[in-house]
């Protein structure tokens, strides 16, 4: 039995960080409601990369809405609205990710719901909270990866600041949703009473920085420096990093530098003997490196390292990866279809539960695609 | 928040991982409410004590270690003797949760793979976070951050398209996968309390990196295999059209996320912008959109281009480092930053828990253990 089943989530949030929340949930056993604007459905729908399309749809909508129905209800209706409040008696959790002040102006506040159904987990997504002067500002991926620091991390020193290339923020906003949520869900076990669980993207995006932040916290607070060239991360002393080699690139992690240099078969400059160097003198060390490591193929330093165990990777890209058997035994893909037939390969929820992977044929909804099923299941 | 309206008060942990991915599960677990108690091997203990950020040394503990196993406590034995197993065992006989991140066959040489302890409890739930599975070529291979980050692909997305492979500089997927491996943990807790089952909960960080990655990977699997492009510059999202990115302004940077070209152009002056009409374009055309508006927003300071763009509700901001956006009022209110202390007396500041539950933040003073702190007391209150 899936861990989820028998909960029901309305899911008021949009474009990623909440509905992402709510397709891990989803594919965790519970079932997952949309409830969207009538005919447009939820904003997402239009958020498109590389202009790709499923249906009216955009595929990274249907990449983050898959196995959820959708409900279209126009809450500024009153009759629309009521119906609504008789789904959230009988629901267990709702997401929602609206600008402080728009759920009490719809008559969808905690106090409201909490009154409705008291048993109910109430999940908010923010930007950055829903106090203090930015309260109100769009709360973007992009623009919490900017102001968060995030951005200093990442490229070379003489790089412009650097974001990370994908969704960071709402990605672990949405796992830090439904975090709280189950344990809400563990707590209400306890008192029968729900719970109100939210979280922001800067909150969380600060979370994702919680060594480096504590580091420079205890540190005199010195802010990061990224290495001059090959940089991986910023507080982590040479090898540490990407190097080129003579047809492509390596990765080289965690490698004490002496048994990297005997490996590869030189000598260690005395300059670099003494272990406390190896973070001080970073680039020098880094620069040494790169010009003998470029001399030869990946496949060359790699069957060295891997032999000694020493912590190093090809580079991939989707093509090696995906092509690779060590990704085919994963069986991490699998194929969605809309109830129009069509079809969209997709990656799987990556938990598995009592030696399980959790697959799901069902792709994402229409708007309004469930609401006939729902209004009868529910008695609205 | 008081201790005892945490959700997980009363839920015990047996927590043997080491370094990051799964401690960072327990880490969260316990800021929920639950105790942790740290197996830990004797002499070195955790690995990740002696794993040094910068060469920072924290009351004689790595920056890294202190923030990852505050709010726990430390139990010291060897699980290679068999009094030190029959100890662990006891152990776990009262406990709710096992989590272990060790390579492939040395949780059974231990003697604590699942098969083992849910002979002990059959009721527990069993976590475990490996690097790249359990099956095929690479299982064996380490599940160290950066590499999952070369494996997966990840290091395509970031930087600008020249710039090689750039990994994100702080480790997401030994974060993200302890992140899921703490949701299947919960799940299955909540699961429990129905049905009284116990589970096996099971996380790769491989797994995890391709879940993180779903918009990207979806979207080779759709356009046919097509590569990964960046952007040439001022790159952000390889699979977004201008403006998405970061520009330089004349004294500092800014961050522009989505808006229509034209009406940027309109908005900032830069009659160039107006001859990209077409949605279709911004992607297209990417390129040379972005290096007309990167020589643009140079001419002028980051509070000028903000001055226009925020009323009109264009999604921007201006960069920061840690010390700028702590000084700002917006980061104060947050309370974001929560001092812990060790048993010795030795205070430090760290990051508290990202969730807010019922209006209260969940915090701790406590900080992290000294190895083998707490085995007298955990072998009298548990009778081991």
């Amino acid at each position: 039995m899936l861990p989820l089943k028998g909960i029901t989530v309305l899911e008021f949030a949009q474009f990623m960080a909440g509905p992402s929340a709510g397709l891990k949930m989803a594919d965790l056993g519970a079932r997952v409601i949309k409830i969207e604007r009538p005919g447009t459905g939820e904003a997402g729908r239009q958020i498109a990369i590389k202009n790709l399309f499923i249906d009216e749809s955009s595929m990274v909508f249907h990449t983050a809405n898959r196995n959820k129905q959708s409900y279209a209800a126009n809450l500024k209706d009153p009759n629309d609205l009521a119906k609504v409040k008789q789904l959230i008696a009988q629901a267990d959790v709702m997401t929602h990710n609206f600008r402080p002040g728009v759920m009490e102006k719809i008559g969808l506040d905690y106090d409201v719901v909490s009154a409705i159904n008291p048993r109910i987990i109430y999940g908010v997504v923010s930007g950055y909270s829903a106090k203090g002067p930015w309260a109100k500002k769009p709360g973007q991926d992009l623009l919490i990866q900017s102001l968060s620091g995030l951005v200093h991390l990442t490229g070379n020193a003489d790089d412009n600041p650097t974001a990370s290339g994908l969704a960071t923020s709402d990605i672990f906003t949405g796992v830090h949703l439904v975090q709280g949520i189950l344990a809400a869900l563990i707590g209400r076990h306890k008192t029968g009473k729900g719970a109100k669980v939210e979280v922001s993207l800067l909150e969380s995006t600060l979370d994702i920085q919680f060594e480096v932040i504590t580091t420079y916290l205890n540190d005199g607070n010195q802010l990061p420096q990224r290495a001059k060239q090959g940089s991986a991360h910023a507080y982590i002393k040479a090898p540490y990093g990407i190097y080129e080699t003579k047809d492509g690139h390596i990765a080289i992690a965690l490698v004490p530098l002496n048994e990297l240099t005997d490996a590869m078969g030189i000598q260690l400059p005395t300059e670099f003997a003494d272990k406390a160097t190896w973070f001080d003198k970073r680039d020098d060390i880094m620069a040494f490196l790169a010009p003998i490591l470029k001399k030869e193929n990946s496949k060359h330093w790699l069957d060295i390292f891997e032999a000694k165990d020493l912590f190093c990777s090809a580079v991939n890209t989707y093509k090696d990866l995906l092509n690779h058997e060590g990704y085919k035994a994963l069986k991490m893909d699998q194929e969605v279809e809309t109830s129009d037939g069509l079809k969209m390969k997709t990656t799987r929820c990556p938990i598995r539960i009592d030696g399980e992977r959790l697959f799901s044929r069902k792709s994402a909804p229409k708007p309004g695609e469930d609401n006939t099923i729902i209004e009868q299941e529910f008695n609205l | 928040m008081n201790k005892i309206n945490k959700p997980l008060d009363g839920i015990l942990v047996v927590d043997f991982s080491q370094y990051l991915s799964a401690p960072s599960a327990s880490l969260r677990l316990a800021d929920l409410g639950a105790r942790v108690i740290k197996i830990e091997q004797p002499e070195t203990g955790d690995l990740c004590r002696d794993l040094y950020f910068s060469n920072l040394v924290i009351n004689g503990q790595s920056s890294m270690f202190q923030a990852i196993n505050r709010n726990k406590q430390s139990y010291q034995v060897n699980l290679k003797s068999d009094e030190g197993r029959e100890k662990v065992y006891k152990l776990i006989k009262q406990a709710d949760i096992v989590i272990q991140n060790f390579r492939p066959d040395v949780a059974e040489r231990l003697g604590i793979d699942f098969d083992t302890i849910k002979g002990i409890k059959s009721d527990i739930i069993y976590a475990e976070l490996s690097g790249y599975g359990k099956e095929g070529v690479w299982k064996n291979k380490p599940g160290l951050d950066m590499l999952l980050q070369a494996v997966s692909g990840l290091t395509q997305l970031n930087g600008n398209q020249n710039a090689g492979p750039v990994p994100i500089g702080l480790a997401v997927i030994d974060i993200l996968s302890g992140a899921h491996l703490c949701q299947g943990v919960l799940a299955c807790l909540h699961r429990k309390l129905n049905t009284g089952e116990g589970a096996r909960v099971e996380v790769s960080m491989l797994e995890s990196a391709l879940e993180y990655q779903f918009e990207s990977v979806t979207a080779f699997f759709r356009d046919g295999g097509e590569p990964t492009i960046r952007a040439k510059s001022n790159s952000a999202h390889a699979y977004l059209g201008a403006p998405y990115g970061i520009y330089q302004t004349k004294n500092g940077y800014i961050a522009l996320a989505m808006g229509q070209i034209p009406f940027l152009g309109e908005l900032l002056s830069c009659d160039a912008l107006l001859n990209y009409p077409e949605v279709e374009s911004w992607f297209t055309q990417r390129d040379e959109i972005k290096d007309i508006l990167g020589d643009h927003l140079k001419t002028k300071d980051t509070q000028d281009w903000l001055n226009v763009l925020e009323p009109a509700d264009i999604w921007c901001a201006e960069i920061m480092d840690w010390k700028t956006l702590f000084d700002t009022e917006a980061f104060k209110i947050l309370k974001m930053i929560q001092e812990v202390e060790m048993s010795d007396g030795y205070k430090s500041k760290t990051t508290r828990c990202p969730i807010e539950i019922n209006n209260e933040y969940l915090t701790s003073e406590i900080g992290a253990p000294f190895l083998g702190e707490h085995n007298n007391s955990i072998e009298k209150e548990f009778s081991l």
